[in-house]
């Protein structure tokens, strides 16, 4: 089974539609994957719920679905730096389910892993849990959450192998990794592909039973947030 | 006089502990790592994926896969190591984290902590808030005692929504330390800024708590 595919199109083929769920990698625009986000935007498809710890920034990764109005409702932990996602809340174009970073992980976590639910005491007490069942253990209250299973996943990875394993790089793993479990289907784009057994099975970050496409992106021109730095003379 | 930011900060930084785990939150909370006494072994957790956060890089060092949960670039140092946000909520939940100090806009009598909206004016989003507050074994608040307009920020129930409810295990301004044994007993005052009085804490306080 091949799952090298030419490009960001090819590799999205008859995986998109109208109204589906993508659960999208990435925190803030590190580790985002552009090129599938790109490709989604140049299909056309719309009405989307996007399941992601942000929305991108302005016009960058999911900011531009958000700015073309492709997205209907956005399951996240953080929407700041977004003026484009404030004015279409606020103006009721868009939904937005707030869920707490670490949940959001482990709803994402627990929908690749066929767990229906769990609990947990973040959001007890919160406007976070209202409406949700909660249960006490050990004397602890905690509230229900449910599992986010979506119907496709898009996730950036580092390197890839022609057997679909991932590896990922320093901070750019953050909700990689575990989106790369929690849909249907899961198109990886990458920075390198090598051949299989070129990728030490130790150091394997995403085995390849998870990803069912995989493209090369490269080359890549990373945009950073917040670029802080210190004097090169105040090195040790 | 009352205490600067960075003093507060260097007070919040005398609580840590050799050995501490530590997760700090934007603001105030950041400059803790700036004054980490002497000697002592703190490892500083990102909860987007990475213990052992280093100092800013360098022009050269500088490298987008590699930021803190404030988005800014930063390093990792010898012994850091990378996980998921899966791996990394699993131990602030677990209780693996030993300390999370942040910033807050209203802090009430009994702990509760509010800091992620202002309904109709702040749509950004908890992150991880909710997730350190209730998970991490201690909580301390690091934050101005009154707001901007001159309003009291330790108040007796949080007119916003919550982030966490009776989680706060101290709490830091540039006024005065309140602390409090457990989570069900009140705050007590134990220190005040050099040359601020009682009562100017008391007028600027809605809170209860003991003396």
């Amino acid at each position: 089974m091949n799952r090298i595919y030419p490009s960001a199109e090819d590799a999205l083929k008859g995986l998109l539609a109208p109204e589906m769920t993508l659960c999208v990698g990435g925190f803030g625009i590190c580790g985002i994957p552009e090129r599938l986000i790109d490709a989604v935007l140049a299909s056309g498809v719309g009405q989307l719920t996007v399941v992601s710890n942000n929305c991108g920034i302005d016009n960058v990764g999911l900011g531009k679905l958000l700015r073309a109005g492709r997205i209907a409702k956005m399951i996240a932990s953080y929407v700041g730096e977004n003026k484009e996602f404030e004015r279409q809340y606020l103006s009721g174009e868009l939904a937005l389910e707030f869920s707490p970073q670490g949940t959001l992980a482990e709803r994402l976590r627990a929908g690749g892993a066929g767990i229906q639910a769990f609990f947990t005491r973040t959001g007890v007490g919160t406007e976070v849990a209202e409406g949700k069942p909660h249960e006490t253990f050990d004397g602890e209250v905690s509230v229900m959450e449910r599992a986010i299973r979506g119907d496709l996943a898009l996730i950036k990875g580092w390197k890839a192998d022609t057997a679909g394993n991932i590896v990922f790089r320093k901070t750019a793993r953050n909700f990689n990794q575990v989106t790369g479990t929690a849909a249907l289907v899961c198109v990886a784009e990458v920075e390198e592909i090598v051949p299989a057994g070129a990728i030490d099975p130790d150091h394997v970050h995403l085995p390849g039973i998870y990803v069912k496409r995989v493209i090369c992106g490269a080359p890549y021109e990373k945009q950073i947030e917040f670029r802080t730095v210190r004097a090169a003379e105040e090195v040790a | 006089m009352s205490w600067t930011r960075e003093d507060i900060a260097r007070r919040a930084a005398a609580e840590l502990g050799d050995g501490f785990y530590v997760n700090l939150g934007i603001g105030i909370p950041t400059m803790v790592a700036n004054n980490i006494p002497e000697g002592l072994d703190v490892t500083l957790q990102s909860e987007n994926g990475l213990l052992g956060i280093g100092p800013f890089p360098t022009e050269n060092e500088v490298d987008p896969d590699l930021i803190n949960a404030g988005k800014q670039t930063i390093t990792d140092l010898p012994g850091s190591s990378y996980f998921s946000s899966a791996d990394s909520f699993a131990m602030i939940r677990g209780g693996h984290v030993d300390l999370s100090i942040l910033g807050a806009m209203e802090v009430s009598s009994n702990g509760d902590i509010a800091n992620w909206m202002i309904p109709g004016k702040m749509i950004k989003g908890m992150g991880g808030a909710m997730d350190l507050v209730a998970g991490v074994k201690r909580v301390i608040v690091a934050m101005e005692h009154c707001s901007r307009d001159g309003l009291p920020k330790f108040v007796d129930r949080c007119a916003l929504p919550l982030t966490g409810q009776g989680v706060v295990d101290m709490l830091i301004t540039d006024l005065a330390v309140f602390k409090r044994e457990n989570r069900t007993s009140p705050f007590r005052l134990i220190e005040m800024a050099p040359g601020v009085s009682a009562k100017e804490i008391g007028d600027k306080t809605i809170a209860h708590y003991l003396t």
